[in-house]
């Protein structure tokens, strides 16, 4: 956080200067979120690469005050956020999403940590692409608050801002996501499935979890 | 399938565990769009293989180079930003590039001239109103700008165009009517680059060194720069050439309203 306030100060004094600061800290989490809420690489570098412009154009655009008094983890994620919303929604009005397969890009064929023996890495990545899949099944508005929340490691408080809701909110959708999440793990029948012909019956996991 | 239970902790570590490092082109895509770095990659000219830089502003740099690295370390220490290759030139700019050098004044290329003087920028602005295979002497620019005494520095800042062929510099020749210097290569790449738009440089030379500095025509007693399209026109009885717009002007003749020759000192 004091690295994030004295960036936004050097950024207030030279914005040319200090940009590439902001981009070296930053790209990381950004592209994981818009990953995160996409599951698509390709999107997701355009979204984490656009937001990162944008947040350059705005800032070209701010008084002095305004840019050093940026919160920058919480700004950032929501031009983040906004831009991987819209991508989704054009998305979707190409494609109705009853016909849209889940999307299964985990981001995941990197090599995978060598510190770790192979069967620890295997089932390490098999849970992480099993868990990306399944936060893509939450409802949009829970997905948001996980990833921000839990895998960004934004706080409450921080979370609310980005998004624009109150953190009452957040705690309940956060609440919500993780149980939902815990669900698709802990019962084996319910499980994701991974091949597409099993998909469709997967988006009906949320309305049987609802009568049972 | 591994079967895992989960506990909020175990949840919780999962998750961070998504976190992913962001493939190298998403940082230095920004830093292009922002214009804190550029892109290039090479393009045909008249003068063969030539390399342009770009980045989110517009066009940056053009030049010749034996190969990218060469004209990457020339970009860096000149321009002083961060520059990579890229496999090819944006499809669009590539086109309105080539358009350009064809002769079309109007299609639209953006370009990045930041850090240069408003002087510099004025007389490279000024250059892209020459016609195709038209020239104009330095005096023209610096009478043009308004700064008629400035012929030197409109010489000095033609040779500092980042932009060649995009900003035909090489439009613009010696006040006595001498090819002159060109930054792509001297004055054979200047020739070659003039011959390229339909211009008989050696007509040129031959006209200048004959002391022919103006054309007119006997019916219309308009006078001209001699690559003006309306004096190309002008059929051999009827042209007459001046040493001098004062010459030409005591003999009743008025300057041509479209390149508007003016007096050069000698």
């Amino acid at each position: 956080m004091d690295t994030d306030v004295a960036l936004a100060k050097r950024l207030a004094k030279d914005l040319d200067a200090a940009f590439p600061v902001l981009v070296d800290a930053h790209q990381d989490r950004l592209y994981t979120i818009a990953l995160r809420l996409l599951g698509d690489r390709r999107d997701a570098e355009e979204v984490a690469q656009d937001a990162l412009v944008r947040a350059f154009r705005a800032m070209r655009g701010y008084q002095r005050e305004r840019v050093a008094a940026l919160r920058l983890r919480p700004w950032l994620a929501s031009i983040a956020v906004n831009l991987a919303r819209n991508r989704r929604r054009r998305a979707e009005d190409r494609q109705p999403p009853n016909q849209l397969e889940p999307m299964l890009d985990t981001g995941f064929d990197l090599p995978a940590d060598l510190r770790s023996g192979p069967e620890r890495r295997a089932d390490r990545r098999e849970t992480q692409r099993e868990l990306a899949e399944a936060l893509l099944r939450l409802t949009p508005a829970v997905r948001t608050a996980i990833v921000l929340r839990h895998v960004d490691g934004l706080s409450v408080a921080e979370t609310a801002e980005a998004l624009g809701r109150p953190e009452g909110t957040i705690k309940a959708q956060v609440h919500r996501g993780l149980r939902e999440l815990r669900i698709t793990f802990e019962t084996p029948a319910l499980r994701p499935p991974t091949t597409p012909a099993r998909a469709r019956a997967a988006r009906l996991l949320p309305a049987l979890e609802a009568i049972r | 399938m591994t079967t895992m239970t989960l506990g909020d902790a175990g949840l919780e570590a999962a998750l961070r565990d998504l976190r992913v490092a962001a493939p190298p082109a998403v940082g230095f895509g920004a830093l292009v769009d922002a214009g804190l770095a550029d892109r290039y990659a090479p393009i045909e000219t008249p003068l063969g293989q030539a390399f342009v830089a770009w980045n989110g502003r517009g066009v940056s740099w053009i030049g010749r180079a034996d190969d990218g690295a060469a004209f990457e370390a020339r970009f860096r220490a000149d321009v002083g930003r961060d520059i990579a290759a890229a496999d090819e030139v944006p499809e669009r700019l590539g086109r309105a590039i080539g358009r350009r050098i064809a002769g079309n004044r109007r299609v639209r290329i953006k370009l990045d001239l930041r850090g240069h003087t408003t002087f510099e920028v004025a007389v490279w602005m000024k250059a892209l109103e020459i016609p195709h295979g038209e020239v104009r002497p330095y005096g023209w620019i610096a009478a043009e700008i308004g700064k008629p005494k400035a012929v030197r520095a409109v010489g000095t800042a033609l040779a500092h165009n980042p932009v060649p062929l995009v900003v035909p510099c090489h439009r613009v020749v010696r006040s006595d009517g001498m090819i002159g210097q060109y930054s792509m290569g001297g004055p054979d790449a200047k020739r070659r680059v003039l011959s390229s738009e339909g211009l008989d440089t050696r007509w040129l030379e031959e006209e200048a060194a004959a002391g022919h500095r103006f054309t007119g025509s006997d019916t219309t007693h308009i006078v001209c720069n001699p690559t003006c399209r309306d004096a190309r026109r002008v059929t051999p009885q009827h042209r007459v050439t001046f040493p001098s717009l004062v010459a030409a002007s005591s003999a009743g003749y008025r300057p041509c309203l479209h390149c508007r020759p003016v007096s050069l000192a000698a």
